[in-house]
C-alpha cells in the first residue's frame, strides 16, 4: 500500500514513546488474557458437566456425610442408570503445599459414571486387584514425577490422621482437553477398612447417571422425596448446577473478572488515546501541510486511525505472545487452585479483537480533531 | 498581464472580483480585504507586499483555496473556487496549487524523495512513474543527489528547494509562495529566488508570492502593494514599493 511508508515513518518518530505504548498494550493484553483464562477455568467446569449426571449431597452441607445405603435406594428409582459415590480425603503429598484432590471411589461403577476419564484396561484390572492401589490423573502424576509402581504416601489429618500409603497402579487421561486430570483415586474398601468406626458406611456424595437427561429434574425430586424427613435428607442437583454453586463459593467470579477487565480496557483506552492525542497535537502543522497539498479530511482520519491501530495490533500480538509464554507456566503453578487454566484460541481471538477495538476507539477522537483542523489556523502554529 | 482594477478579460488565468474577507477577533470585526480585484495571466510572477496585518497571507490563503471569502469570487483556469465544497476544494488544490511556505513545512520523518512524492501518492501514477516525476522535480531544484536525505540533514536553502520540488512535482496550475525566503540567509534566498525565476521563465509557471523583502520582491515581474485591504500596483522597482509603504 502506497501510504504504509508514511504511517510507519510517523509511528517510528518517537521510538521510546512507541515502545512504552506498545509495552503498556502488551502488558494490558497479557492481563486481559489471564483474566479470560481464569474466567474460562471457572466456567469450564460448568461447560464440561454432563447433562445426564446428578449429584446427591447431604441437605445440610457437603461436609456432612450420607449413609452408603442411600446409594442402593437411589439405584432403585426408575430412570437411574448407574450410581457411584465419592469421599473427600483431603491429604497432602510430602509437603503442605502439595495439595490436590484425592477421592475415595467405588470402583464398581466409576467408569460407567465418568466414561470420559479413561484408564487403560490392564491398569484398571490391576487397580481392582490391589486394595492399596491408586490411580492418578495424568497432570498430577506429571507434577510429582510419579510412575506406575511408585509407592505414594499421603498424609491426612482426617479419618484418624496419619500417613496412608498407596501403590500407583494406573494413570487416567481425559478424553477432552478440558477434562480434569488432577484427581487421585483409591478404593472404597481400603478406606472403609481403615476409617474410625463412627464414620464407617458414610459417603461424601453420590453421583448418578440417568438414562434420559430430560428426566433429570423428575429424578432429582424423586431422590429428595425419598429421603425427606429422614435423619439424612438430601439435596440433588444436576452436575452443572452443582459446579456452578461450587464456583459461587468463591464469590461472584464472573463479576469480579468483568470489572477488572473493564478497568484494564478503559485504562488502556485512556493511555493510548492520550498518546495519540499528544502525537496529533505535535504534528498539527504537518497535518495542515497534508491538507494543503490535497489530502482530504478522511485521509487525515485514516492516517491517525492507522497509527493507533498499528500500535494496538503490535501491542496486542506482543501481549498474546507473552500470554502464550507466561500463562502455561502460571497454569503449572496454579494447578491446585485452577486445574483447567488453559489459554485457548478463543481467548487469543478475544484479546486481539479487544486490541483492535481499543486501537480504533483511541484513535477516533484525535483523528476527528485532526480531521476538523483548519489549515490556515494550523499553519500559523508553526 | 496583471490588473487590479477588475478590467481583465476572461483570458486571465486567475480572476478575483470584489473580494471581501472579514474576521471576528474577540468582539471586534476586522475587515482584511475590501472589494479586491485582481487578474493574473499564465506565466506571470507577482509579488505582494505590504505591512504586517495588511492581508497578504489572507489573500494567498484565499487564492489557494485554504480559506473562504466573506464575499466575492475567485476563478482559476475557469473554475470558480469560492463556492466549491470543502472536499472539492481539497481535490482542486491537489491538482492546481503548489504551496511554498516560509518554514518549509517538510515532513521531518520522510526523506526528500518521500516528501516530494507526497502529492503524487494521491494520483493514479504507478511507482515507476512517480519515481520519474520526483527525480525530475529534484533535478530541477538541483537536489537529485540529496533525495535520500532527511530534512534535518539538509540546509535551510536545500529544505526550501525540496519544498519547491514538492510544489511543482504534480505540475500545478500556479504556485503560491508565502515568504519563501523569510527564514533564509541572503545567499540561500538568492538561490531560491533564482530557482523560482527559472520556473517562471523556463517552465512557464505562474507564481504569486508574498514577501516583506523588497529585494526579493524585485525579482518578480510585478509588485503589488496591499494597503487597507486593497491592491495597489507598486511597479517593478523596490524603491517604488518602499515609497508605497512597505516595511
Amino acid at each position: 500500500m502506497r501510504f504504509t511508508r508514511i504511517i510507519w515513518a510517523n509511528l517510528l518518530r518517537k521510538k521510546v514513546r512507541l515502545l512504552l505504548t506498545i509495552g503498556s498494550f502488551a502488558i494490558a493484553l497479557l492481563l486481559f488474557s489471564f483474566l479470560g483464562v481464569v474466567r474460562g477455568a471457572f466456567l469450564l467446569n460448568s461447560d464440561i458437566a454432563s447433562a445426564s449426571r446428578l449429584i446427591v449431597i447431604n441437605r445440610t452441607s457437603i461436609i456432612n456425610l450420607i449413609p452408603l445405603s442411600h446409594a442402593d435406594k437411589i439405584r432403585r428409582i426408575p430412570g437411574v442408570a448407574t450410581v457411584t459415590h465419592y469421599n473427600w480425603f483431603g491429604g497432602i503429598y510430602q509437603e503442605e503445599k502439595n495439595v490436590f484432590p484425592q477421592f475415595v471411589i467405588d470402583p464398581e461403577n466409576q467408569r460407567q459414571v465418568y466414561p470420559e476419564l479413561v484408564v487403560p484396561e490392564d491398569q484398571w484390572q490391576a487397580f481392582l486387584k490391589d486394595r492399596q492401589g491408586a490411580i492418578s490423573g495424568a497432570k498430577t502424576a506429571e507434577r510429582f514425577h510419579w510412575k506406575i509402581g511408585d509407592r505414594i504416601p499421603i498424609k491426612t489429618s482426617l479419618y484418624g490422621g496419619g500417613s496412608w500409603e498407596f501403590n500407583l497402579v494406573g494413570i487416567y487421561h481425559g478424553k477432552r482437553p478440558q477434562d480434569d486430570e488432577t484427581q487421585f483415586w483409591f478404593q472404597w474398601d481400603n478406606f472403609e477398612e481403615r476409617i474410625p468406626q463412627p464414620i464407617k458406611g458414610q459417603i461424601g456424595w453420590i453421583i448418578l447417571r440417568v438414562n434420559n437427561p430430560d428426566d433429570a429434574p423428575r429424578i432429582a425430586k424423586a431422590i429428595d422425596d425419598e429421603f425427606a424427613n429422614s435423619p439424612n435428607e438430601t439435596k440433588t442437583e444436576t452436575e452443572s448446577t452443582w459446579v456452578a454453586n461450587w464456583v459461587k463459593q468463591f464469590g461472584n467470579i464472573q463479576f469480579l473478572i468483568v470489572t477488572i477487565g473493564s478497568v484494564v480496557f478503559f485504562t488502556l483506552l485512556l493511555v493510548t488515546g492520550n498518546t495519540m492525542a499528544i502525537s496529533v497535537r505535535e504534528r498539527t502543522s504537518e497535518l495542515a501541510v497534508f491538507k494543503a497539498i490535497g489530502y482530504s479530511d478522511l485521509f487525515i482520519l485514516f492516517f491517525v486511525l492507522a497509527e493507533s491501530l498499528a500500535i494496538a495490533l503490535i501491542g496486542g500480538v506482543c501481549g498474546m505472545l507473552l500470554a502464550k509464554l507466561i500463562i502455561p507456566a502460571m497454569a503449572k503453578n496454579l494447578i491446585n487452585l485452577l486445574p483447567n487454566l488453559r489459554l485457548t484460541t478463543a481467548t487469543l481471538v478475544y484479546g486481539l479483537i479487544t486490541a483492535i477495538l481499543v486501537g480504533i476507539l483511541s484513535g477516533l477522537l484525535p483523528g476527528l480533531s485532526a480531521m476538523r483542523l483548519r489549515v490556515v489556523n494550523a499553519l500559523r502554529r508553526v | 498581464m496583471v490588473k487590479v482594477d477588475g478590467s481583465g478579460g476572461d483570458s486571465s488565468l486567475i480572476q478575483v472580483r470584489d473580494l471581501d474577507k472579514k474576521y471576528r477577533r474577540g468582539g471586534e470585526e476586522i475587515h482584511v480585504l475590501q472589494g479586491l480585484n485582481l487578474d493574473v495571466s499564465q506565466g506571470e510572477f507577482v509579488a505582494f507586499m505590504g505591512p504586517s496585518g495588511s492581508g497578504k497571507t489572507t489573500l494567498l490563503n484565499l487564492l489557494g483555496g485554504l480559506d473562504v471569502p466573506t464575499r466575492g469570487s475567485i476563478t482559476v483556469a475557469g473554475d470558480e473556487i469560492t463556492h466549491m465544497s470543502a472536499s472539492k476544494l481539497t481535490d482542486w488544490r491537489a491538482r492546481h496549487v503548489g504551496f511554498i511556505f516560509q518554514m518549509y513545512n517538510l515532513i521531518p520523518v520522510l526523506t526528500a524523495y518521500q516528501n516530494v512524492e507526497l502529492p503524487l501518492l494521491l494520483t493514479k501514477l504507478s511507482k515507476s512513474e512517480r519515481r520519474a516525476h520526483v527525480e525530475a522535480a529534484l533535478s530541477i531544484v538541483g537536489l537529485a543527489d540529496r533525495m535520500d536525505h532527511f530534512p534535518r540533514q539538509l540546509s535551510g536553502g536545500q529544505e526550501q528547494r525540496v519544498t519547491i520540488a514538492r510544489a511543482v512535482v504534480s505540475d500545478p496550475t500556479f504556485l503560491l509562495c508565502d515568504e519563501p525566503t523569510g527564514d533564509l540567509d541572503r545567499k540561500s534566498a538568492d538561490e531560491v529566488m533564482t530557482l523560482i525565476e527559472e520556473l517562471v521563465a523556463r517552465h512557464h509557471k505562474t507564481v504569486l508570492m508574498v514577501t516583506h523583502d523588497p529585494l526579493v520582491a524585485s525579482r518578480a515581474q510585478t509588485i503589488l502593494h496591499l494597503e487597507k485591504g486593497v491592491l495597489v500596483e507598486g511597479g517593478k522597482s523596490p524603491q517604488v514599493v518602499t515609497a508605497g509603504g512597505a516595511s
